[in-house]
C-alpha cells in the first residue's frame, strides 16, 4: 500500500498548489450557482400542483452540486493522457505497480484536493448568503459525510474507467468526450434527479451516476432517510465494483495492443 | 549463463495512413488504409552480466522497441526473451524492479516537484528501505553532483542537469540492468563526458550490465567493449568496436600538414582523399602499403610539417553498413 499512498499524498499535495485555479473556479462556480438558482425560482414561481422537491431543497441541492462538481467524472486524468499522447506512460509501466491501481489512487487525490479547496468557500459564501441550508439533521449529516465518500470512489472508478478509453486512441477521445455529459445528466447535477419525470425514476435510480450527486445531496436534505443509507452505499459499491472490474478488464487488453508513441 | 537472452525477437506496428488534403481525410474516414511496419524482425542476442553493450542503428532502425520490449513495456508479436530468468512482459513488476531505465527524450521526474520530493517518491514505489535509499543516495549525489540541484523543481533543470537526475533517479534502486535510450542526446560536451564518465564508473565498480543506445559515436567508442548494429530491424553486426571497423573497412588515414602548398599532390599506394590548402588527407590498406614505407615516401618527396595516422571516423564505418543494407 505504502507506494499508492505515497503517490495519491504527492498527488494531493500537488493539486493544492493550484490556489489561483481554485479561486477563479470558486467564482465561476458561484456565478453558474446563481444562473442555477434563479432558473428553477422561475420555473417554480410558474409551475402549479404539488412538487416532488421545495425549492428550499433545490437550492440546497444546486449548491452542494456547484461545491462538490470538481468530484464528477467531468475528464479524463490529465496525465494519463498527456502519458498516451507522448510516451511517458512508458515510464508509468515501469514502475513496479499495478497500473489500475497507479492510475485510481492519483485519480482520488487529482479529485479529493480541488473539491477541498472549492468546497468550503463556496459553502461559506452559499450558506450565509445564497439559501444553501444546513444538513436536515446531525444524521443526515454524517450519512451525507459517508455517501460523499461513495460518490468521490465511484467517480474515481468511472474517471479512471473513461482514462483507459484512451488506449484506443482516437475513438477513445470521443467517448471520453461524449461520456460526461451523459454523467452530467444522470447524476442530477442538471436537473435535481426527483424533478424528473416518474416513469423516468426506476432507470435514473438504477444507473450508476445517481450515486455520484443525487443519494449524498439528498441524505443532507433528509429527502432521503439516512436509514436508507445501508441500501444506498450498496447501490454506489455495487456500481464502483463493476466500474473497476471493466476498467481492470479493458486496461489489460489495452497495454497489450499498446503503442508507445514517439520516439 | 547469459544475463539477458533475446531469441527471434519481432515487433510489428499497423500505421493509419491518409492521402494529404481534405479529400484524403474524408477517404480516411471511409475507408482507412493501414501500413504494416516491422519495426523488429527476427533479433537475437545475449548479453553476459557485467558488459557495457553499445546498440546503434538509424531512426527508426527499431532499438527503441527493442529496450521497450525488454524493459517489459511494449509485448512482441512473437520470440522469446528471459532477463535474470523471467519473460519482461509476463512478469512485470517482480522485472522492472531489477532493471532501471532512462530515456532520454523524457523525464521520470515528476516535472512540478523538487528534485529531491521526486526521489524520495521512487524510494516509496520501489520500497527501498531508508538505509539503503540513503546509501545510494548519498553515493550517486557524489557522483552525479547533484547535492545543489536537490530542491531546484524539475521543470526548471536544464537539459544537462535533468539528465544527470534522471540517471539518479534509475539507480536509486540498485537495479543490476541499466537500459539508457539516447542518455547523451542533446547534451552539451561538458554533460556528455560527465554522462559517460559516471556510466562506465557504475559498470566498473558496481558491475552493472548496461545497455546504451545512441547516435553519438564517441559514446560507444568511450565506453562501449562491445557493440551491435542494428537496421531496419535486423541485427546487422555484433561484436567489438574494432570487428565493426575491420568488418567494413581496413582502411586508415595519413593526414599531412605540408610547409607549402603542393597543387596535385600524389603519392605511390595511396588514395588523395581531400587536400584543403596545406593539409593532404590520404586513405590507404595498410595490409598493402605499411604506414611506415608511406611515411618514407611523402617525406621524401616533400617537405613536410606534421603528420598522423588515424581509423576512418567511426560514422562512416557505419554509414557504410546501412548503405550496405540498405533498402
Amino acid at each position: 500500500m505504502k507506494p499508492y499512498l505515497s503517490i495519491m499524498e504527492t498527488r494531493f499535495r500537488l493539486s493544492l498548489q493550484y490556489r489561483a485555479a481554485a479561486i477563479a473556479g470558486a467564482g465561476t462556480q458561484v456565478f453558474w450557482g446563481l444562473i442555477r438558482v434563479m432558473i428553477f425560482e422561475a420555473f417554480f414561481l410558474h409551475s402549479t400542483g404539488p412538487h416532488p422537491m421545495e425549492l428550499n431543497d433545490v437550492i440546497t441541492y444546486v449548491w452542494l452540486g456547484q461545491a462538490f462538481l470538481a468530484i464528477l467524472p467531468m475528464g479524463v486524468d490529465g496525465e494519463v493522457r498527456d502519458g498516451i499522447r507522448n510516451g511517458t506512460i512508458a515510464y508509468e509501466l515501469l514502475r513496479p505497480l499495478d497500473l489500475y491501481t497507479h492510475w485510481f489512487v492519483r485519480t482520488v487525490a487529482w479529485k479529493v484536493g480541488p473539491t477541498l479547496l472549492r468546497s468550503i468557500p463556496i459553502f461559506v459564501i452559499a450558506g450565509a448568503f445564497l439559501g444553501l441550508a444546513a444538513p436536515a439533521s446531525v444524521t443526515s449529516a454524517c450519512a451525507f459525510a459517508v455517501s460523499l465518500v461513495g460518490a468521490i470512489i465511484l467517480a474515481s472508478a468511472i474517471t479512471t474507467l473513461i482514462s483507459t478509453s484512451l488506449f484506443w486512441t482516437i475513438s477513445g477521445e470521443g467517448a471520453a468526450n461524449i461520456i460526461p455529459s451523459f454523467i452530467y445528466v444522470f447524476s442530477g447535477m442538471v436537473i435535481p434527479l426527483p424533478l424528473l419525470p416518474d416513469w423516468a425514476q426506476p432507470l435514473l435510480n438504477a444507473s450508476p451516476f445517481r450515486g455520484i450527486v443525487d443519494i449524498p445531496y439528498r441524505l443532507y436534505l433528509g429527502h432521503l432517510p439516512a436509514s436508507e443509507l445501508p441500501w444506498l452505499l450498496a447501490n454506489q459499491m455495487a456500481w464502483t465494483i463493476a466500474a473497476i472490474l471493466l476498467g481492470r478488464h479493458l486496461l489489460s487488453r489495452g497495454k497489450r495492443r499498446l503503442v508507445v508513441q514517439g520516439g | 549463463m547469459p544475463q539477458i537472452e533475446v531469441e527471434h525477437l519481432t515487433k510489428t506496428f499497423s500505421i493509419a495512413e491518409r492521402e494529404s488534403g481534405l479529400w484524403g481525410a474524408l477517404k480516411g474516414v471511409v475507408n482507412r488504409k493501414h501500413r504494416v511496419v516491422r519495426a523488429l524482425d527476427d533479433i537475437s542476442f545475449s548479453i553476459e552480466p557485467g558488459e557495457l553493450v553499445g546498440y546503434i542503428g538509424p531512426n527508426g532502425a527499431g532499438k527503441s522497441t527493442t529496450v521497450k520490449i525488454i524493459s517489459g513495456i511494449l509485448v512482441p508479436d512473437s520470440g522469446s526473451c528471459r532477463i535474470l530468468g523471467r519473460v519482461p512482459w509476463q512478469d512485470r513488476i517482480p522485472h522492472v524492479k531489477e532493471i532501471g531505465v532512462v530515456f532520454g527524450q523524457r523525464t521520470q521526474l515528476w516535472w512540478d516537484l523538487p528534485v529531491v520530493e521526486s526521489f524520495d517518491l521512487l524510494r516509496d514505489i520501489y520500497t527501498v528501505p531508508q538505509e539503503e535509499y540513503q546509501r545510494s543516495l548519498d553515493e550517486l549525489l557524489q557522483l552525479l553532483t547533484l547535492e545543489p540541484l536537490l530542491d531546484t523543481p524539475v521543470r526548471q533543470l536544464s537539459l544537462g542537469q535533468r539528465m544527470r537526475c534522471d540517471l539518479a533517479a534509475a539507480l536509486l534502486h540498485a537495479p543490476s540492468i541499466l537500459f539508457l535510450d539516447e542518455p547523451t542526446i542533446g547534451l552539451d560536451a561538458v554533460s556528455k563526458l560527465a554522462v559517460r564518465g559516471f556510466v562506465k564508473r557504475l559498470n566498473r565498480d558496481r558491475g552493472v550490465t548496461v545497455i546504451l543506445t545512441t547516435h553519438d559515436m564517441d559514446d560507444i567508442e568511450a565506453l562501449c567493449s562491445r557493440v551491435m548494429v542494428i537496421g531496419a530491424g535486423r541485427i546487422l553486426s555484433d561484436g567489438t568496436v574494432a570487428d565493426l571497423r575491420s568488418r567494413v573497412t581496413t582502411e586508415r588515414r595519413l593526414i599531412i600538414d605540408l610547409v607549402e602548398e603542393s597543387p596535385r599532390f600524389s603519392v605511390a599506394g595511396a588514395n588523395l582523399l581531400l587536400q584543403e590548402g596545406n593539409r593532404v588527407h590520404l586513405g590507404f590498406d595498410p595490409e598493402q602499403t605499411p604506414a611506415a614505407d608511406l611515411i618514407a615516401r611523402v617525406t621524401a618527396d616533400h617537405p613536410v610539417r606534421d603528420l598522423f595516422v588515424e581509423n576512418p571516423p567511426i560514422e562512416e564505418i557505419i554509414a557504410d553498413l546501412y548503405r550496405e543494407h540498405g533498402p
